[in-house]
């Protein structure tokens, strides 16, 4: 009786490994390291099918915040890097772990906030807002994991003038965590966040909050692409992930980029030039 | 040295069994020869279950020497012994058999045929394919002594096998019990029962406090009892 | 999966993508309960029946590594198995295959934990009659997991219900890739962080029909095995 049970149990296991094989056999793909926000707001999901028409080529994305997923790409498991925050990429570049970099496109980012705006900070500009909401402790959710989205945020409360360690307290909410999480959060407790446009249209838990300041020139969002090194790392897939990268540059992916809408909004625009940054 | 392998005579030499403070068996001097069914008889608590542990080798004794037909190793040959409750693997009557035929090395091809044959020695042949735990008192007593048997013994010892049975349970135990007795095995089993005493004994030994008390054929210890503490047992008196 | 729908439409839809996630998450955790009865049970057995000098210290720590925390166990395989890792070679992070690791890292020590403890329980009770009957030490251990099988396919489900519901350790070697790596916790995860609150619940749900089914599966087994073997 033993015997049979056992028999019994490896099958069981055969039959499981064997019911996700088919997703092992492909060898076409590569893997690309890119931030919550680009994933969030469905651009992949759209752009992905596409590229796999035209290249075969299967993209699988590993979605972390920017400085995280940099951080997977210098440890050699990714082939290809999709971000933004130009100073760090630029580090990863200088460090030897890029090729080169392309500017691919950008967006913009967003203030969001309650409806009924405590700090009173709707239609200011960015800097004018920062001060406000701290100058009043009115409740301000970051994301505070290295992404670009805090990166950027980062940069402005150094613009306004403020020292964000000093200035930190309990109205400053750090979570550490993804753009999505970010928003669920200040819905939650109806406090302010930075979010890039794409993730925000895209989102769908606002509750109370709403956009309260946008369009400042502050607020532009760069994002590039680069190939990781292979001479670092020999296992990077680098002609089809040159391929990704050489397709989101020309004109086709430039144009497919441009036809991502949500509700009719445009969230991504393209901006890539002939030559690398 | 080589000869074939005999557990007979089992000689106990002067043999105590402590557990920590207690005495248990209280230098114990006993041969156990061929022949017929020697029964360990004595009230409760007199050292019969410990004694017939270090007969089958399950214990060691803590001073004092056992033998088995001249060896002092105990490797498990020929001997077989019954519990009081017997344990029923979780399986089927047949398969118990047949897993005590494995462990007793019967080759595979042999097993099926034996365990038939040994299920029909004991009258279960027609429980054969039913659960072992779902046997009744009586069932499992004597599928546990299918198991016994399945070891080819010839030592059968047997620990008050049938003190939970009732009298239809305990008489086919008995007829087992004797007829393997008939068949040439040597059996050593313990009982506080006075009528299985006079029904199965060829001699006995009579233990009280861990001490041998008396020893000798059966008749004579039955209505010729040279001790008082014999003579009370007997008479049915508590022997303290 | 589209936000639009909720998860009820996706189920009576048989939407592909739903049925993947869901064959995937059960491919992942069943594999990973079958790799640590392999090594988990005779690990627990083994345990059970011997005695050495350092056992009860061992006995501490594997009862104590059923809490391992799923993200730390992630993490670690992560380091093992990434490029600049030992077994980077591999090549085989952020694959279904480092993620049945993973869990299986995770729940080895909760069921050999537990056939520690079944097989040490039942030992008392065969002790004598397994003696009498000459068992050897593999005789033992094959016997005694044998017989306790009932007790220990409750063990099996724990790791079952422990690897199905954890998604630390999944996220971190898996990534969550869309169509390759994509659990049922993962997604659930996934949909919250973008605000599809009703879908991640719904999700969630799923998750623990299907649990229970399993887990009511096993139950009906065990009632009609144990009318054929007592």
């Amino acid at each position: 009786m033993p015997n049979r049970f056992l028999s019994f149990a490896v099958a069981l296991c055969i039959g499981t490994v064997a019911a996700y094989a088919p997703a092992i056999a492909e060898d076409r793909w590569i893997i690309v390291a890119s931030t919550t926000s680009t994933q969030d707001s469905g651009l992949f999901a759209y752009l992905l099918p596409i590229f796999k028409t035209r290249t075969g080529i299967e993209v699988k994305v590993i979605a972390q915040g920017t400085g995280q997923a940099l951080d997977t790409a210098r440890r050699g498991d990714a082939d290809v890097v999709f971000v933004h925050a130009k100073s760090q990429e630029e580090k990863f570049l200088d460090e030897g772990f890029g090729v080169k970099r392309f500017d691919v496109m950008y967006n913009d980012f967003v203030l969001s906030g309650p409806k009924d705006d405590p700090a009173g900070v709707k239609g200011k500009d960015i800097e004018t807002a920062l001060k406000t909401i701290q100058a009043k402790g009115a409740s301000f959710v970051s994301r505070g994991d290295r992404s670009g989205t805090h990166a950027a945020e980062l940069a402005l409360w150094k613009q306004a003038g403020i020292d964000l360690p000093a200035a930190k307290g309990p109205w400053y909410r750090e979570i550490g965590q993804g753009m999505g999480a970010a928003l669920n959060t200040a819905s939650a407790i109806n406090g302010y966040v930075l979010s890039d446009r794409g993730t925000w249209i895209s989102f769908k838990n606002r509750g109370d909050l709403q956009i309260v300041v946008e369009g400042d020139k502050r607020l532009f969002n760069q994002y590039g692409v680069m190939l990781v090194n292979p001479e670092k790392y020999p296992s990077v897939k680098k002609e089809l992930g040159q391929a990704f990268v050489d397709w989101l540059i020309s004109p086709e992916g430039q144009a497919a980029i441009a036809g991502y809408k949500i509700d009719g909004q445009q969230l991504f625009f393209p901006d890539a030039e002939k030559k690398g940054a | 040295m080589r000869a074939p392998m005999s557990d007979l005579p089992l000689v106990l030499d002067d043999v105590s069994l402590q557990a920590g403070a207690t005495t248990i068996l209280n230098r114990l001097s006993l041969t156990i020869a061929p022949g017929a069914p020697t029964l360990i008889v004595g009230p409760n608590g007199a050292g019969k279950t410990s004694l017939l542990r270090l007969c089958m080798g399950l214990v060691a004794p803590s001073t004092g020497r056992i033998d088995w037909g001249g060896r002092t190793d105990c490797a498990l040959a020929r001997r077989a012994i019954l519990f009081q409750r017997p344990v029923m693997l979780r399986r089927t009557t047949a398969a118990n058999v047949t897993y005590a035929l494995a462990q007793a090395g019967t080759p595979r091809p042999l097993r099926a045929s034996r365990a038939a044959a040994l299920l029909d020695r004991v009258g279960l042949s027609d429980l054969a394919q039913r659960p072992a735990r779902r046997l009744s008192g009586g069932e499992q007593q004597r599928l546990a002594l299918a198991r016994a048997l399945a070891r080819d013994p010839e030592i059968l010892l047997l620990d008050e096998p049938t003190a939970n049975l009732d009298p239809a349970a305990t008489r086919s135990v008995e007829e087992i019990v004797l007829m393997a007795a008939q068949s040439g095995i040597k059996i050593v089993m313990a009982s506080h029962d006075l009528g299985q005493v006079r029904r199965l004994a060829g001699d006995v030994v009579f233990l009280v406090r861990g001490a041998l008390c008396e020893q000798g054929r059966a008749e004579d210890f039955l209505d010729r009892p040279t001790t008082p503490e014999a003579a009370a047992f007997v008479r049915g008196d508590l022997v303290i | 999966m589209s936000g639009e729908l909720s998860a009820w439409q996706l189920i009576l839809n048989g939407d592909p993508t739903l049925v993947a996630i869901v064959r995937l998450s059960l491919a992942v955790s069943l594999s990973a309960v079958a790799l640590a009865a392999l090594a988990g049970m005779p690990l627990g057995a083994l345990l059970a029946l011997t005695r050495f000098p350092a056992r009860s210290a061992l006995v501490v720590l594997l009862n104590a590594l059923m809490g391992l925390p799923p993200v730390v166990v992630g993490l670690a395989v992560y380091l093992l198995l990434s490029r600049s890792g030992p077994l980077g070679a591999m090549g085989i992070l952020f694959t279904p295959t480092a993620m049945v690791i993973a869990q299986t890292i995770l729940i080895v020590p909760i069921i050999a934990a537990l056939t520690r403890q079944t097989v040490e329980d039942l030992w008392v009770e065969y002790r004598d009659e397994l003696s009498a009957m000459d068992v050897g030490p593999v005789g033992r251990m094959t016997t005694l997991l044998w017989d306790a099988r009932f007790s220990l396919l409750t063990a099996l489900l724990a790791g079952f219900g422990r690897a199905a519901a954890e998604v630390g350790a999944v996220m971190i070697v898996g990534g969550n890739i869309d169509g390759f790596t994509r659990v049922m916790t993962t997604a659930v995860a996934l949909e919250t962080s973008k605000g599809n609150l009703p879908l991640a619940m719904g999700l969630g749900l799923i998750l623990v029909v299907i649990v229970l089914a399993i887990n009511a599966a096993a139950w009906g087994t065990r009632v009609w095995s144990e009318r054929q073997a007592g």
